[in-house]
């Protein structure tokens, strides 16, 4: 047992109903309690989909229980099949099912309903949405995928994208004009978009793109032993990745690196002198394995961010992260829990967040700023205007909604040079993010006790800092200085005092030796 | 708008019965507003994976830091005898209670697993009642699925609470139901006003001020769908002051007057009191009725909301009702609603979610009131939806409110005109 209060990720029949939302002409009987069905909310309106998952629940009761609950399986099974005509059908339980063993695999599998039924097992008390969708996936291609003829002009699968993935529906566009670009034309893209009678043909592609890891890592491998297709192995997200993913391309196919960077913009706006102020940024990135490893590499090498700690809320991703992890002389964070997510991000002290929907809230409680790079996903991560995270646009787009959260470059300037004005107060924002003006507060009080007593800093208006060194106080001179320092690096300057002290056996912290930890952190 | 009923309304009307695919939330839902009201309650679902991600979406964002609420997830070691889940629930809530001094009461929930593996919530809660008494009461109930629909949860929490409400023979009124505090405070104030005190509420906002309860109590209900509740007070000997629920000036007035009846309050005094407030309710109601006369409602099963809404509409708005479908239709309860529901709609108790849609779209009402997971695809399919999760999570009762209760049922309606000429061309559902 362990008490959740917030979770990254859904049950594993969740993750096979994003695959089936994603299909078309599929249909997913699950043997269900009433209440399930809430999960068809979160594609109806986070995703705001015009049509309802293709998802029957059988819905039995306690009543049912000492009953006929496979007869009520059966019979959902014979309706789905009657009003929705799929394709195929999947079948599968969910947790409370999982437990009254009906045996829905079995149950379908007598019926005769003439078309083909794929049986799901999913457990419920050990494995998670990730797990759900990369095994559905898995077992609608091992059951649906035949031998076919290769195409005679070289062509690819797409294989990873679901409903309710963050922003695969736009990173579709971008890879197919990628591979487009090379003269390589795309065979199917699946799940998303895909129809059962499109994945028997996925065999006459002549290899495998793989977009996302987490989805479809199973059935890329299945196709590689069982149809001979290799797969793409790196994710082109960030400059870097999407010319390593052209290259890879070249590779498998013999084709020449062929791509139109003219849409490119990322490497000239990250250069542009407005971004000098990026550089250094501390960065605390934190999501699904693959979004964190892209995001990881953009921000030290396209963005010139400090990356100064990452992590993934997905078990399956802790081998990679905690490698690459190594090789940025971080600590890797392999959680789903939620208040270690934060704590670490307390303790760390980021200048930015690159997270999930959990993490923005995390930033929001902690005074933060955050882009959202990966799923967990929320209504806003699906907006209406083209934003992929892949290929050139997709470096685009995020460079913007990196650089979104921050106070600008010309604008950091002029906080530092008007910072005792009333309009460039420290509790101001940035300027394009609208909210309400708050007027300075007139004399802190804390200060002012504080000073008194000699001093220990007051919190701060949002409680970033975590006292972790409470045997060291600081001076009120020392107090008062730190305070003339610009509050987007007072964090910092803050906290490398305190390590400095703390390293040097100093208790008490004067404005010498806030001087003194500045020169030696001086970059 | 308010003219008498002749007939008995819809007191007869025979029910469409319906079970198979249910497009609602189980009774865990309930959680989302209960905590907010018992501001030193934590509620432990003890179930799956599902039921924490349930709760999560249900509340549609989530509440910063560390909610009062959270799900003590069954994992394959407890279903499978490896260890007591007794013991593990017992070391759960220590630690927990230990992080959270606040806590003064616990509710551990039931879910569909822990009710199938027949994991005894009763008995853990009397041990730890024990265990950590006076600081913390633990009480225990069932959401789940299998048991109760959504707004049903609320009613399995308050009848928890019955039994442990002390006994008294005061005679006092009890008013029954979780509304947000902004609202209760109004009725009390129109009952203070009316001479009638002292009130108690059920749930107390805080655990110390629990209502007692004995045979000389009355009790009106604020909320359609507290069978259960209804039950274990009249249990405990109180007794039940029928009236219509208080939607709409004239549902708040039948609500408030049936009180001042049973408290012998002169017509004079209740008058006084109730015409200021009726008067502005009246008012707010005819800004969005001139935009829902003469229009018609369909009503999904929901929340066991929708037939005095349905009275409420058809009333004071102009509008035609032609299904209203109700998870669970208890008869007592809702007599006095149900008689002031012209006859004439179709009235449906459960679901069968496929055949129900076949019949809202051969209906194409003008506005279709349903859950979050059919409103989207029923818009693409050019109807007009109002979203049922809304009449619950927000403030409707009461006179202040009703203007607001018009409002929630006009907006997409007028938003659909006002969009009109942008109508997308979506696809085909699928």
């Amino acid at each position: 047992m362990k008490l959740t209060l917030w979770t990254y990720e859904g049950p594993p029949h969740v993750g096979a109903m994003r695959v089936a939302t994603g299909m078309k002409g599929l249909h997913y009987v699950l043997h269900a309690p009433q209440g399930d069905t809430y999960a068809d909310l979160l594609f109806t309106m986070i995703e705001r989909r015009d049509h309802r998952p293709p998802v029957t629940y059988t819905t039995f009761q306690a009543r049912d229980l000492g009953g006929d609950t496979a007869g009520l399986f059966k019979t959902a099974c014979q309706d789905a099949v009657d009003r929705f005509k799929p394709e195929a059908l999947i079948v599968g339980a969910s947790c409370t099912a999982e437990l009254i063993q009906d045996d829905p695999a079995g149950l379908a599998g007598s019926m005769n309903l003439g078309i083909p039924v794929i049986a799901l097992d999913l457990p419920s008390y050990q494995r998670k949405e990730g797990f759900g969708t990369d095994e559905t996936f898995l077992q609608i291609v091992r059951h649906l995928a035949k031998p076919v003829a290769r195409s005679e002009q070289i062509t690819a699968n797409l294989i990873g994208p679901t409903a309710l993935g963050f922003r695969h529906r736009d990173d579709i566009v971008e890879v197919t004009r990628l591979l487009s670009d090379m003269g390589i034309t795309v065979n199917v893209v699946g799940p998303m978009g895909s129809r059962p009678s499109d994945i028997a043909r996925l065999g006459a592609a002549h290899f495998n793109v793989l977009m996302y890891p987490e989805h479809a890592e199973s059935a890329a491998r299945w196709l590689e032993t069982n149809l001979k297709q290799p797969y793409t192995k790196i994710v082109p997200i960030g400059v870097g990745a999407t010319r390593d993913f052209l290259a890879e391309v070249s590779t498998i196919t013999g084709l020449p690196v062929k791509s139109d960077t003219s849409r490119l913009r990322l490497p000239w706006w990250t250069r542009s002198v407005d971004s000098t102020y990026l550089t250094g940024k501390r960065v605390f990135l934190f999501g699904d394995g693959t979004h964190v490893a892209a995001a990881a590499r953009i921000a030290r090498d396209e963005m010139g961010f400090e990356v100064c700690g990452m992590g993934c809320f997905n078990r399956e991703m802790a081998r990679p992260i905690r490698a690459l992890a190594k090789e940025f002389g971080v600590e890797a964070l392999i959680s789903d829990d939620y208040l270690e997510v934060e704590s670490t991000i307390e303790a760390l002290q980021p200048e930015m967040i690159l997270g999930t929907q959990m993490e923005r809230h995390i930033g929001k409680r902690l005074g933060i700023p955050c882009a959202v790079i990966s799923a967990p996903v929320h209504v806003q991560d699906f907006p209406a205007r083209y934003s992929p995270q892949m290929g050139w646009e997709g470096a685009n787009v995020i460079f913007d909604t990196w650089v979104h959260p921050l106070v600008m470059g010309l604008e950091e300037h002029l906080l530092h040079m008007f910072r005792d004005d009333f309009e460039f107060h420290d509790d101001a924002g940035a300027s394009h993010h609208g909210g309400q003006h708050k007027a300075r507060e007139t004399e802190p009080e804390a200060a002012a006790a504080a000073a008194v007593d000699g001093g220990s800093i007051p919190p701060e208006t949002a409680p970033v800092l975590q006292e972790t060194t409470a045997h060291i106080i600081w001076l009120s001179d020392a107090e008062n200085e730190l305070k003339k320092i610009p509050f987007f690096v007072r964090g910092k300057a803050r906290r490398n005092t305190e390590k400095y002290a703390s390293g040097k056996g100093i208790a008490r912290i004067s404005v010498e030796t806030l001087y003194e930890a500045k020169a030696h952190y001086a970059r | 708008m308010n003219a008498p009923v002749s007939t008995r309304g819809c007191t007869n009307t025979p029910v469409l019965k319906e079970r198979g695919q249910r497009e609602v939330f189980c009774g865990l839902t309930g959680i989302i507003w209960l905590h907010r009201k018992m501001q030193d309650a934590f509620f432990l679902v003890v179930g799956s994976r599902t039921c924490a991600h349930l709760l999560q979406s249900a509340a549609g964002v989530m509440i910063f830091a560390e909610p009062r609420f959270g799900t003590a997830i069954l994992e394959e070691k407890d279903l499978a005898g490896l260890v007591d889940a007794q013991t593990e629930l017992d070391r759960e809530v220590a630690r927990l209670l230990s992080r959270r001094p606040d806590i003064r009461q616990l509710f551990l929930v039931g879910s569909c697993p822990s009710e199938v593996i027949k994991l005894d919530l009763h008995r853990a809660a009397e041990r730890m009642s024990v265990a950590h008494a006076p600081h913390v009461r633990v009480l225990n109930y069932s959401g789940s699925g299998i048991e109760t629909t959504f707004t049903q949860g609320e009613d399995a929490c308050l009848a928890s609470m019955v039994p442990v409400l002390p006994a008294s023979d005061a005679r006092e009124l009890l008013i029954v139901g979780a509304l947000p505090d902004v609202v209760e405070d109004q009725a009390l104030a129109l009952l203070a006003a009316m001479g009638i005190s002292p009130v108690r509420c059920l749930p107390a906002r805080r655990s110390g001020d629990l209502p007692s309860v004995g045979p000389n109590t009355v009790f009106a209900l604020l909320q359609p769908f507290l069978g259960d509740t209804h039950a274990a007070l009249i249990r405990r000997g109180a007794r039940h002051i029928p009236a219509p629920f208080p939607f709409g000036a004239a549902g708040t007035t039948a609500w408030l007057q049936a009180i001042a009846t049973e408290f012998n309050v002169p017509q004079a005094l209740f008058d006084a009191v109730t015409a200021a407030p009726r008067a502005r309710a009246e008012k707010a109601i005819a800004a969005s009725a001139e935009t829902l006369s003469g229009k018609s409602v369909f009503f999904f099963p929901d929340s066991q909301l929708e037939i005095p809404l349905a009275r409420f509409l058809t009333r004071e708005c102009g509008m035609t009702a032609i299904e209203v479908g109700t998870p669970f239709l208890h008869r007592d309860l809702m007599a006095p609603d149900l008689e002031l529901l012209a006859e004439g709609p179709t009235l449906s108790e459960g679901q069968d979610v496929d055949l129900q849609l076949a019949r809202a779209r051969a209906a194409r009402a003008d506005l279709t009131v349903c859950g979050l997971g059919l409103a989207n695809p029923l818009e693409a399919e050019g109807l007009a939806t109002k979203w049922a999760i809304e009449l619950v999570f927000t403030p409707v009762h009461f006179y202040e409110q009703a203007g607001d209760l018009a409002a929630l049922f006009a907006k997409p309606l007028r938003r659909r005109a006002l969009l009109a000429p942008l109508a997308p061309q979506t696809e085909a559902a699928e």
